[in-house]
């Protein structure tokens, strides 16, 4: 286990250095001169060049790369250009919206997600297992966008119910804090409820048909007994181990959701950042991005090896 | 000496061995799902080629007579903020998704499927480095490395366009050397190797056409993800530029008038859904198509 744990450890060494590679790399992007573009309207000569002395602009690509590192590696990943906030201050300040907003969604993820997969598994060739199947295939194609503006034309422009936009903290008042929430938690959760729901039917599919489940229905347990407590306990561990990498997903999805719904989290704060041309904003929001989601693969690959004692070894 | 006789029967067609792309289509055909979705996809190109020919309005001549009129017997999904018949846009919009879907997967594929050749063909330290080039963009989100990409490249379609291809790219390379490790230590591959083909024949010959069905199914899967991404960067305003008429911008505009005008909402959204349900159909189909262990219920 700790040879293993050891060995993806060091592999991560590399893939972080191209992760950082890459996303330092976003800036050679931008046409012309990136003093320029920092100093926006500004056009006198010797703020331009202090701009290029204070980035190490006027230095080598490489080097720029080193310095850039170790700010990173120290906890600075720049500051925002407009506002003349940390970059990291203002990504901490966001985040919490869009855990509280990712946690609602997953939650609606798996309880549709997996009731769906387990219904359409055991109803094989039903009518429960085409509607489970049609609901798959139409939260892979809908895009989250429209059907959050759907969902604001019925909820809030004709039947009043939700609020169109807004975000109201869990701390201040907590059921205006769903009602802001709830809508843009569904529209985040359903494709990952579909996909959720396509690895839930295969791995029950594949449990129902194996030795043990037979024997188990052999012994004269109830159908019910077989399901929830022989089939379904071994069928979820991968299901929940592939979904913890639907991270990316999720926050794909919250950078849209959240624009629709106004919602001031992580997702919005990289379109605002776009918007105002904020570039060591959106290169910050990458990084994490791509940081956590590195840590969670690594968790998820910890997990599914506890749980399967045969890998262990 | 005995006579030698040679046996000039013909052997019955229906003994002759299938070839692969002709089973496949055969079992496409046989799933109502996968010809629905070719239908659709069939449709919408259709619409994209012959757009001029459809289109009785401009699909951006501007009109203030005509400012968000519903639908009606003369503009069919009604009008936009701009007077703008919104049926003509929807047409017009199938040209920028579809070219987007298209190119943006042809760049994934050319980039990515050389790079899976070669790291899983030659191994060693080139297929260490690529791996980890691969793990790299994968671990940065999909829609978020694209947005960052078209932020940085600047905001339209072409560079929309290479922002979601180059981020498609890991996915192909990942494919193809997976593809490539499993079929280089086959017979054919290594006879081909001991009667003496150059090592890129060898990949472009022997084995490039044996992985085909794979990257065919995820090139499929991967168009309907890449209009999707096309549609939520033009959404945004970083993929096709007013007044160039796009499903994402359509619907980014249609956000502001949802209380007066709702169809301006309706007919764009219906349009990337329809496309990308089309696009995974065929793609689910053609994967159950190509795969062996469907053989049997052929």
């Amino acid at each position: 286990m700790l040879n293993l744990l050891g060995k993806r450890l060091l592999q991560l060494i590399p893939t972080l250095f191209f992760v950082s590679v890459i996303i330092f790399s976003l800036q050679q992007l931008l046409p012309g001169d990136p003093a320029l573009i920092m100093a926006g309207e500004e056009r006198d000569p010797a703020v331009i060049e202090q701009i290029r002395h204070q980035y190490h602009l006027d230095r080598p690509i490489p080097v720029q790369y080193l310095y850039w590192v170790k700010g990173v590696l120290s906890g600075n990943l720049g500051e925002s250009m407009r506002i003349h906030v940390p970059v990291l201050d203002l990504i901490l300040q966001k985040l919490p919206v869009t855990i509280q907003l990712g946690s609602m969604a997953i939650v609606i993820a798996l309880v549709i997600g997996i009731s769906a997969g387990i219904i359409s598994a055991i109803k094989k060739n039903t009518i429960w297992d085409y509607a489970a199947n049609a609901f798959a295939l139409w939260g892979i194609s809908t895009p989250n966008f429209w059907l959050g503006i759907m969902l604001i034309f019925l909820f809030s422009v004709k039947l009043g119910w939700l609020p169109a936009s807004g975000y109201v903290p869990l701390t201040e008042d907590w059921r205006a804090s769903l009602a802001s929430t709830i809508m843009p938690a569904f529209v985040l959760g359903n494709a990952i409820a579909a996909i959720l729901m396509r690895h839930t039917r295969s791995a029950m599919l594949q449990v129902l048909e194996s030795d043990y489940v037979r024997t188990a229905r052999a012994k004269g347990l109830y159908e019910r007994t077989v399901i929830l407590k022989h089939a379904m306990r071994n069928a979820l561990t991968p299901v929940i181990t592939l979904g913890a990498l639907e991270f990316g997903t999720l926050l794909s999805g919250a950078v849209l959701t959240e624009q629709i719904f106004t919602i001031p989290g992580f997702g919005k704060l990289i379109i605002d950042a776009v918007f105002n041309r904020d570039y060591a904003v959106v290169q910050g929001v990458v990084l994490v991005t791509a940081t956590v989601y590195i840590v969670l693969n690594l968790l998820a690959d910890i997990a599914y090896v506890l749980v399967n004692p045969r890998l262990r070894t | 000496m005995a006579d030698i006789t040679v046996n000039t029967k013909l052997i019955p067609a229906k003994d002759v061995p299938e070839t692969l792309l002709r089973r496949a289509m055969r079992r496409l055909s046989r799933r109502k799902s996968a010809v629905l979705g070719l239908a659709i996809v069939a449709f919408f190109i259709a619409l994209a080629i012959f757009a001029p020919l459809l289109s009785p309005y401009d699909p951006v001549a501007q009109s203030w007579t005509l400012v968000r009129q519903p639908p009606s017997a003369s503009h069919w999904f009604g009008t936009d903020d701009l007077g703008r018949d919104i049926l003509v846009r929807v047409i017009y919009g199938a040209r920028a998704s579809l070219l987007a879907g298209i190119i943006s997967v042809g760049i994934a594929l050319s980039i990515g499927v050389p790079l899976g050749l070669a790291a899983g063909y030659l191994g060693g330290f080139l297929d260490s480095l690529i791996g980890r080039m691969t793990d790299a963009m994968l671990a940065c989100p999909f829609l978020i490395l694209a947005i960052a990409l078209a932020a940085f490249l600047g905001p339209s379609l072409g560079n929309a366009m290479i922002a979601i291809g180059v981020t498609a790219t890991p996915i192909f390379v990942r494919l193809t050397r997976g593809q490539v490790l499993a079929v280089k230590m086959e017979d054919y591959v290594e006879a081909a190797r001991a009667v003496g083909n150059p090592r890129w024949r060898i990949v472009f010959v022997h084995i490039l056409p044996n992985i085909m069905p794979a990257l065919l199914v995820q090139a499929t899967l991967s168009i309907a993800a890449a209009i999707i991404a096309e549609a939520a960067l033009s959404f945004l305003g970083l993929g096709q530029q007013p007044p160039e008429p796009s499903w994402g911008s359509m619907l980014n505009s249609a956000q502001r008038f949802l209380v007066n005008a709702p169809w301006m909402a309706v007919w764009p959204g219906l349009a990337i859904f329809l496309t990308v349900l089309s696009f995974n159909l065929v793609g689910d189909g053609l994967r159950d198509a190509l795969d062996p262990r469907e053989v049997g219920r052929s």
